[in-house]
């Protein structure tokens, strides 16, 4: 041991080498640290006589527990230390665009005048909102190039949803209601399938080609009188653009189909190809990835879509309608051949402010200037990596997303998974994980426009250095990890087989 | 013993039938979290999707290997979904089922064939 | 460009290193024919300042509730947010965080919701909740379908007193209303329910305070869903009532859902919210939505993990049990900040205090021969029956600055009964001084 001349031991002991633990301490629940009768908020004791509650009235007392001010502070920011963020760390999840949260937009959401109006207000005093969505809308549709535009999804899973019932009703309409079947991609988001299987159609896989995109060719094998449509992600989850994508389109239209394309990557290419021109029907934009939203830890999103002419009338209520000088909203179905309604109110207007206020502050220069410095970042990845990593579908040009699959770990007795957790010990967040589907152990890494070249030139560097390390047997630093985090590897499966979903009192 | 290409086996007692999934398809899977149980009762053809195997990051459908009505089922796996895991030729046994068609055995694969499929 | 940080230079130093000239080989695999040919019909780059004076001129053209004498209900509701509230979360480690799916370097988000399930199952008196969904009336058709899957049967039958925009996303979600029987909306009822429901019923849907602000019998419904083998699903969009009013689940509700945007949330112009959904412990595998659950890490230590997400879309794809990707999650923080600052006795004050505003302002209503007052109960909100068209009324007092509650024909436009029914809310932002002037205002709109 080697002291000091005060006697303090300063070498670091190598099973301390916990990051800034004295900063990060475990924070109890709010159950261990509040009290019943503990509350943060100044209120009259009023008495109230109960001859209008109709003899509903608790029986007891509601037992939940409470917090003063300097105690909430202190609890959900000691919680919020054990959080990974992108003001904090690069955040390359591919298919996630985890891109800047510029926080003029949250100044600009909690504007006395957006923040503090009900959605039900007479038309006449929310004026300035309902045209703050029209401008919102016309920036998506002529970045798409499309004529229609459904605002009230509320995120992008809602947004196929809205999509693919704007496609069933127009089937519907027009003596259609046989077709049964929505072709999807095996890379297809998840969500895909189930939206599709939501509304009753059966789902038909098509099989990628070997650079990781799909032929028309495999799209008309799969076509008969039954398709209703086909859900096309562009640029796919391999982070490829779909070469044969005006070919599909010609050939799901000449069939008779619609084609809904997911908008998840649109980020890739906004102000350099308009989807419109690309033939889609319809597509969802989800604000929260290409628009800069925040995620908060898993939402609020928000999901609008851009329609093309035949699905423009099925589209769900409410929208804007421009007349004179004002603009009204539109909000019963009446005679029209609209779809319905999806969400109480006008969608998430909070989301368009900021979105706006992104869309505003980049303009069409900037946002082109997005789409160019997020491909242009990827690739930068990809020929760094490349080295070390394995590239699935040979060495092209990737969009705003690189693909690897685990081909260079074989042998290595590390998995996509064990690199991952590794990746945390290094200050990263790692990146997408086995998705795609088509691809063995898939790692997709995104590092969207932010990223600065040092900060991709660090994460590259780290990435190199843990390749290597894998390669060489360190298999420990792996399947240890994380070391360095605010908890080792976490145990899914007991959660799974034996789930606690809420505090219980001990007794 | 008897197992499908689907990886579930067929233990046959009189005409009774225990149904579950093999030592190399539990492997597969990974840890057990949750077996989804037929009801009791339910009579099934061969081929119907009959219970459904959940891992922590898969849900895959179990199929019946053979038509018949469910006698019984293994309430166990509720309380201990592991058991598929750690013994699921024995105590990991999902269901029985009453077999109403005993020919449709003959279409099964006997061990050593089994044994080659999985290579 | 003040978000992008590369350099020219830098730019160029990267497309070295790729060994091409120019950022557009990038974009090669494109077919010529789909990149966009000409210039687009839109502006450039704006500095900071210049982007804020135009969303501020925006913002100052619309009437805030803040600002004047405020009455609106009817589904989302004017509350105080605590500072704090807004501070915490808008702090970058909950507002820039993701979905956590990686649990080691996510257990702030992981334990804020467990804590946030907690309380809404605790507040509901339910065994579980799920980590929030995107709104009251989304929550509202999960729950529909939540109830065909666990009952195997078809038939929902929605009260008269459901709020009308979610009845309607009800009945888009059931497949334009199939095998959905939709009770007529009055104030004075909320149609024969029981007569309605029989062996193929999954389920009745109920809502209280229901949309008229009127509070139902829930353990009758509960009973008499039960009896025929069907759940009862009870929706409350005045989250703030139940710190006065019995929790659903100890009147024998099986499924809850609530429209939470009253606790840590604001008005938003009707977005983002957040969707509440609790149920009984042996629904849990069909509950839809993400659940966070307790576990362990390698070191033994307690820790939080989504969990259960089998049920979900990108394992379950085609089989899931419902398409939804995401939840409400920074909405759901901030209703849950709020709540523990409130704590029980908190929001226990609250809702007394929300329902004492109101009574104050039925009775000062009723002091106008001209003004008849429909509810036998309430919580905060009440409908008032007007001797001629409520809507008339309404934007003429806008025009004085008053919002003085929402015509009933907003949501009804065909429906010629409710064409002077005027529905009103209070909550503890009301003053007596509002109600005078609302009250006074309306003495002269009718002489």
């Amino acid at each position: 041991m080697s002291m000091n001349s005060t006697g303090r031991p300063t070498s670091a002991n190598q099973q301390n080498k916990v990051n800034a633990a004295a900063l990060l301490p475990d924070e109890p629940l709010l159950f261990e640290v509040g009290r019943l009768d503990s509350s943060g908020v100044d209120l009259p004791e009023v008495q109230i006589d109960n001859s209008f509650l109709g003899g509903f009235e608790r029986q007891e007392k509601l037992q939940l527990h409470g917090l003063s001010e300097p105690e909430t502070m202190r609890h959900y920011v000691r919680l919020s230390r054990l959080n990974i963020s992108i003001d904090a760390s690069i955040y390359p999840l591919g298919s996630c665009t985890m891109k800047h949260n510029p926080r003029l937009n949250e100044q600009m959401a909690r504007l006395n005048g957006f923040a503090n109006i009900h959605p039900l207000q007479p038309i006449n005093t929310v004026q300035g909102a309902l045209e703050m969505i029209e401008q919102l809308a016309d920036w998506l549709m002529k970045l798409t190039n499309t004529p229609a535009i459904s605002m009230s999804p509320k995120a992008g899973a809602h947004g196929e949803l809205c999509g693919m019932m704007a496609i069933k009703a127009a089937h519907d309409a027009n003596g259609q209601s046989e077709r049964n079947i929505v072709l999807v991609p095996e890379s297809a988001h998840g969500t895909n399938p189930a939206t599709a299987a939501f509304l009753g159609y059966q789902v038909r896989s098509i099989k990628a080609n070997e650079n990781g995109t799909v032929d028309v060719s495999a799209v008309i094998e799969a076509m008969d009188e039954n398709v209703a449509a086909i859900m096309l992600t562009n640029p796919n989850t391999c982070g490829l653009f779909e070469p044969d994508i005006i070919k599909i389109a010609d050939a799901i239209h000449d069939a008779g189909a619609y084609f809904y394309c997911d908008g998840a990557n649109f980020n890739a290419i906004m102000g350099i190809v308009c989807p419109g021109d690309l033939g889609i029907d319809a597509m969802h934009i989800n604000l929260h990835k290409t628009f800069s939203t925040p995620h908060g830890g898993g939402g609020p999103g928000a999901g609008p879509v851009v329609l093309s002419e035949a699905l423009a009338p099925f589209a769900p209520v409410p929208f804007i309608k421009k007349g004179g000088d004002n603009i009204t909203l539109v909000e019963h179905v009446e005679d029209s051949q609209s779809l319905g309604r999806l969400t109480a109110f006008h969608g998430q207007t909070g989301m368009f402010i900021r979105s706006l206020s992104f869309i505003l502050s980049h303009g069409i220069d900037g946002i082109e200037q997005v789409a160019k410095d997020a491909v242009l970042n990827a690739n930068y990845v990809k020929v760094k990596l490349e080295g070390e990593f394995s590239l699935p579908f040979g060495n092209q040009h990737t969009m705003h997303e690189v693909l690897f699959d685990d081909s260079f770990l074989a042998g290595t007795g590390v998995t996509t998974l064990d690199f991952a957790k590794a990746m945390i010990d290094e200050g990263f967040h790692p990146m997408t994980m086995y998705f795609p589907l088509v691809v063995q152990g898939a790692m997709l890494i995104e590092p969207t426009e932010s990223e600065s070249k040092y900060s991709l030139d660090n994460f590259c560097q780290k990435m190199l250095e843990l390749a290597k390390d894998a390669k060489v047997g360190n298999v420990e630093r792996f399947t240890n990890a994380p070391m360095r985090a605010p908890r080792n590897r976490i145990d899914e499966t007991l959660a799974a087989r034996k789930p606690i979903l809420k505090w219980v009192k001990e007794e | 013993m008897k197992y499908t290409s689907e990886h579930e086996y067929v233990k046959i007692e009189g005409d009774i039938g225990t149904i579950g999934i093999s030592e190399h398809a539990q492997n597969q899977l990974g840890d057990i979290v949750f077996v989804e149980l037929p009801e009791v009762g339910k009579s099934f053809s061969k081929g119907d999707e009959i219970a459904v195997i959940e891992s922590v990051k898969a849900a895959s459908e179990l199929y019946a290997p053979i038509s018949g009505i469910i006698t019984q089922i293994n309430e166990q796996l509720d309380i201990d979904p592991a058991l598929v895991n750690s013994s699921p030729e024995d105590k990991g046994w999902i269901f029985k089922i009453k077999l109403s068609n005993a020919s449709e055995l003959d279409e099964l694969m006997d061990e050593e064939a089994y044994a080659s499929h999985i290579g | 460009m003040r978000y992008l940080p590369h350099s020219d230079n830098e730019r160029q130093q990267m497309l070295n290193s790729i060994g091409i000239d120019c950022v557009d080989e990038l974009f090669a695999s494109i077919p010529k024919s789909a990149i966009k040919q000409g210039q687009f019909d839109l502006p450039n780059h704006k500095g900071e300042f210049l982007v804020a004076q135009h969303l501020g001129d925006l913002a100052k053209k619309n009437l805030s509730a803040n600002d004047v004498p405020f009455f609106i209900g009817a589904g989302a509701y004017h509350h105080h947010v605590p500072a704090s509230v807004d501070h915490l979360i808008q702090r970058s480690e909950w507002l820039t965080a993701y979905t956590p799916y990686q649990p080691e370097i996510s257990q702030g988000t992981l334990q804020a919701l467990f804590e946030f399930q907690t309380q809404v199952a605790t507040l509901m008196g339910m065994d579980i909740a799920n980590a929030s969904m995107y709104d009251g009336s989304t929550a509202t058709a999960e729950a529909a379908l939540m109830a065909k899957r666990i009952t195997r049967r078809k038939k929902i039958i929605l009260s008269g007193g459901l709020h009308p925009q979610y009845r309607d996303v009800v009945h888009t979600y059931l497949d334009n209303g199939k095998d959905l029987i939709t009770l007529d909306s009055t104030p004075d009822g909320q149609g024969d329910i029981s007569s309605q429901i029989d062996e193929q019923t999954a389920a009745i849907i109920v809502q209280t305070p229901d949309y008229f602000g009127s509070l139902r019998d829930v353990k009758q419904l509960a009973d008499a869903a039960h009896e025929k083998g069907a759940l009862l699903i009870v929706v409350i969009t005045e989250i703030i009532s139940l710190g006065l009013l019995e929790a659903p689940g100890n009147l024998g509700a099986d499924i809850v859902v609530a429209e939470g945007q009253s606790l840590g949330n604001s008005l938003n112009f009707g977005g983002p919210y957040l969707g509440l959904l609790a149920t009984r412990a042996k629904f849990t595998r069909q509950l839809p939505g993400r659940l966070c659950g307790q576990t362990i890490d390698s070191a033994g230590r307690r820790s939080y993990t989504l969990t259960l997400s089998t049920r979900e879309q990108h394992i379950r794809r085609e089989k899931a049990t419902s398409n939804i990707c995401t939840n409400a999650g920074l909405c759901a923080l901030a209703f849950s900040i709020h709540l523990t600052l409130l704590g029980g006795t908190g929001l226990t004050k609250l809702a007394k205090l929300n329902h004492k505003m109101a009574r104050e302002l039925a009775n000062e209503l009723q002091k106008n021969p001209n003004i008849k007052l429909l509810n036998n109960s309430f919580f905060n909100e009440m409908v008032v029956r007007l001797p001629k068209a409520a809507e008339q009324i309404v934007n003429n007092l806008a025009n004085k600055n008053i919002l003085a509650g929402m015509p009933l024909s907003r949501l009804e436009p065909d429906n010629r009964q409710v064409e002077n029914l005027l529905i009103l809310a209070a909550t503890e932002l009301t003053s007596s001084k509002d109600i005078k002037t609302l009250c006074q205002a309306l003495r002269e709109e009718l002489l």
